[in-house]
């Protein structure tokens, strides 16, 4: 049944790179089995079970609104201020959620990486593979929200997935790095909950980017998620939102190094995992 | 027949740090707490180049070195040597889990490890769940689960339970199910590092006989146990490793022999302290500990095993004055059950030493009837309720082996203590029975 020269393989120190991108492919299924996992084990024993992935985000845009739509009076630009937070909650919450499970990912299957080999990068993936689930419930609710005021998106809303894949990017590089610096720091266990806490603010998730002056809207972009912010509202909410083209480029930019520094680092400290963890 | 898999100049080393204990003696809290100040304002600085800072105190350790030899299809080599031999980290080195510091190695097929049962099964899921999902841990496919499953259940015998999360499982059925998975692996080479031991007696069989299957079917099977028994039963051939290097290979047989002879020779269970983990306030340090099986006749004998008697022999030296202190003697097994706690106080005597004088402590656990298996000893000094002096948790490991007399058939039965007994048959007449009915 078995043509065993499929899986000759030699184990040299420093060597191991070389059927990496093969054993990748072969071990597909585990991918799919560990985010399979992660997705049934999140609400078990829960009350409200998946409607936890609906009330996060829906609590959040409701006091968003509340305090920059209507105390701090900020600019809509013509759209409803639910869904222009709502546009930017979803994207945000992803990288989110991506960024704190990945980043711990790790250490969570500690046991897994001490006794298995399967090419470690599956792990943090498959992590960000379940916050893109709870993405996607939460897409829904965005789509509920529309139907309620009755606001009808246009063609671009069909670019979304474009700056879907720009936030995975963004969130699967960050995770990739965090999660290989947490194995030998556990510093980062402390440092990720707060990058997510204090990103929330200073990413224009509860006001349109447009408030930001224009001298430092390049600087602003610096922050990925200002790019792919910008561009979730700019397909969803459509109209007179416009994309500021600088600093879009900017944070893809910004998304694409992360990514591959992420990537890099993940691949040159993986082999000591077991030895460290 | 070819080489499944052929080793070249194998060699792993590790790098320990330890504090260095003449200062870590005498250090205050506040130098603890400036010193960790210092260390996290410069990872947080630098948090990639602390690495280059230099360590206060590291030592090379080579797990293994300089291992060479050829594996040939259909052969299942066991692998035997003390603790910290290397016999692990070869496993581990071999599923691709550690890399080797130097040497090569090149493998003729897939390779699956049965390091430990059970990794990856997750508590919440149910039977049928983790079934799929150790598979795919382990490395089969979908289909390749799919296409067992029903094997798989069969052998872990829990068809009823497939729908229960195994937590509610009980420990025998979690293990069961869990060995299931793992021995229905279709890989041309099986690693097994110490899983035998699992499960009920009648369990244990079928384990053993499903080695046996996995072995006739022409797969290259590589074993590390500590259980004689098992290796002789199962290998074909047999490796010993010590200090991480290869001492000597051939038949069971002769491999056995010559690692229980050499345990015999060398001071068995000696062990120096001075770079053990201690805890305790340091007013007393353990400096070593050594063990000696000895017989009933208070000679040594060759190994541990039920019924014989254990010296230790401790030296401790005071750095402060001691008055009225307990020794302690502890074993725990491999759970980390203490099982032995042997002290002074019970026996109404205590240890005083002046600054810096050493005592030696002996103390003589008679008719020890431990289950064949491995036990680290652990140590104490101090008064109860007022202060440790010192203390050590593993001070020393020793194996314990089924005594030759009492023992017919060595499988690894569960249980602690290996009580003597008789037993005595008689067959009950039909009649009887129906009246006592």
């Amino acid at each position: 049944m078995n043509d065993k020269t499929d899986f000759t393989f030699v184990i040299e120190a420093g060597r191991t790179e070389r059927h990496y991108w093969k054993d990748l492919w072969s071990y597909r299924e585990l991918f799919y089995f560990l985010a399979w996992r992660d997705i049934l084990v999140r609400y078990k024993q829960t009350a409200i079970g998946v409607s936890w992935s609906i009330f996060r985000p829906l609590l959040t845009m409701i006091v968003f609104t509340i305090i920059f739509g209507k105390l701090a009076r900020m600019p809509s630009g013509g759209a409803p201020y639910p869904i222009l937070v709502f546009a930017a909650m979803l994207p945000w919450q992803f990288f989110g959620n991506a960024l704190a499970e990945s980043s711990n990912s790790l250490i969570d299957n500690a046991n897994m990486l001490t006794k298995v080999y399967f090419p470690r990068l599956i792990v943090p993936a498959s992590a960000v593979i379940v916050a893109l689930v709870d993405f996607l419930i939460s897409f829904v609710l965005l789509l509920l929200l529309m139907a309620l005021y009755r606001f009808v998106p246009d063609w671009r809303i069909l670019t979304l997935p474009l700056f879907l894949l720009m936030a995975f990017f963004a969130s699967f590089g960050c995770g990739m790095w965090l999660s290989a610096l947490n194995v030998k720091y556990r510093d980062f266990r402390y440092i990720v909950p707060f990058i997510v806490q204090f990103g929330l603010y200073i990413s224009p998730v509860g006001f349109s980017s447009d408030v930001v002056p224009d001298k430092w809207r390049l600087l602003y972009s610096l922050n990925p998620m200002v790019g792919v912010i910008d561009g979730f509202r700019w397909a969803i909410i459509g109209g007179e939102s416009r994309i500021y083209l600088p600093g879009f480029i900017m944070s893809v930019v910004v998304t694409l190094l992360v990514s591959l520094v992420g990537i890099r680092y993940f691949r040159k400290t993986e082999r000591q995992f077991a030895d460290i963890i | 027949m070819s080489s499944v898999i052929t080793i070249e100049n194998l060699g792993k080393k590790y790098i320990l740090s330890h504090q260095d204990q003449q200062k870590a003696r005498y250090l205050a809290l506040r130098d603890v707490m400036t010193r960790s100040v210092k260390n996290l304002g410069r990872k947080i600085i630098h948090p990639l180049s602390s690495e280059k800072q230099p360590k206060p105190n590291h030592e090379e350790f080579w797990a293994l070195r300089e291992i060479s030899f050829d594996i040939r299809q259909g052969e299942r080599l066991g692998i035997i040597g003390r603790n910290g031999a290397g016999k692990s980290t070869l496993l581990k080195i071999l599923s691709r889990i550690t890399e080797p510091t130097t040497g090569k190695v090149r493998c003729n097929g897939r390779v699956a490890s049965l390091l430990e049962v059970g990794t990856g099964f997750h508590p919440e899921l149910t039977g049928r769940e983790n079934i799929f999902l150790n598979g795919a841990i382990l490395g089969m496919s979908r289909e390749e689960i799919k296409r067992k499953f029903d094997e798989i259940v069969d052998f872990a015998e829990v068809e009823k339970f497939l729908d229960t999360p195994v937590k509610r499982y009980s420990s025998g059925m979690y293990v069961r199910l869990a060995f299931a998975v793992a021995a229905h692996l279709e890989t041309e080479i099986l690693l097994v590092d110490e899983v035998l031991a699992v499960g009920d007696v009648q369990f244990q069989k079928k384990c053993l006989g499903k080695m046996d299957e996995v072995a006739s079917d022409g797969k290259t099977v590589l074993l590390v146990s500590h259980n004689m028994a098992t290796i002789s039963s199962l290998s074909t051939k047999c490796i010993l490793l010590d200090e991480g290097r290869l001492i000597d290979h051939g038949t069971p047989q002769k491999i056995i022999e010559t690692f229980q002879k050499e345990l015999s020779d060398t001071a068995f269970g000696q062990s120096d302290l001075s770079h053990a983990d201690h805890y305790g306030n340091g007013r007393g340090r353990f400096l070593s500990i050594s063990m000696r099986p000895v017989d009933k006749k208070a000679e040594t004998l060759a190994y541990a095993e039920a019924g014989c008697d254990l010296e230790f022999e401790l030296v401790v030296k005071a750095y402060t004055d001691l008055n009225s202190t307990t020794v302690a003697l502890t074993i725990y097994d491999q759970q980390g059950v203490r099982i032995i706690d042997a002290n002074t106080l019970i026996q109404g005597k205590a240890l005083t030493l002046k600054k810096g004088d050493k005592a030696a402590v002996k103390f003589l656990l008679k008719n020890v009837r431990l289950k064949p298996g491995v036990y680290t000893a652990g140590l104490w000094l101090g008064i109860i309720n007022q202060f440790d002096a010192d203390g050590v948790r593993y001070a020393t490991t020793f194996n314990m082996e089924a005594s030759r007399e009492d023992t017919l058939f060595s499988a690894p039965f569960p249980g602690i203590y290996a009580c003597e007994f008789e037993h005595d048959i008689k067959t009950i007449d039909v009649e009887d029975a129906m009246e006592s009915d």
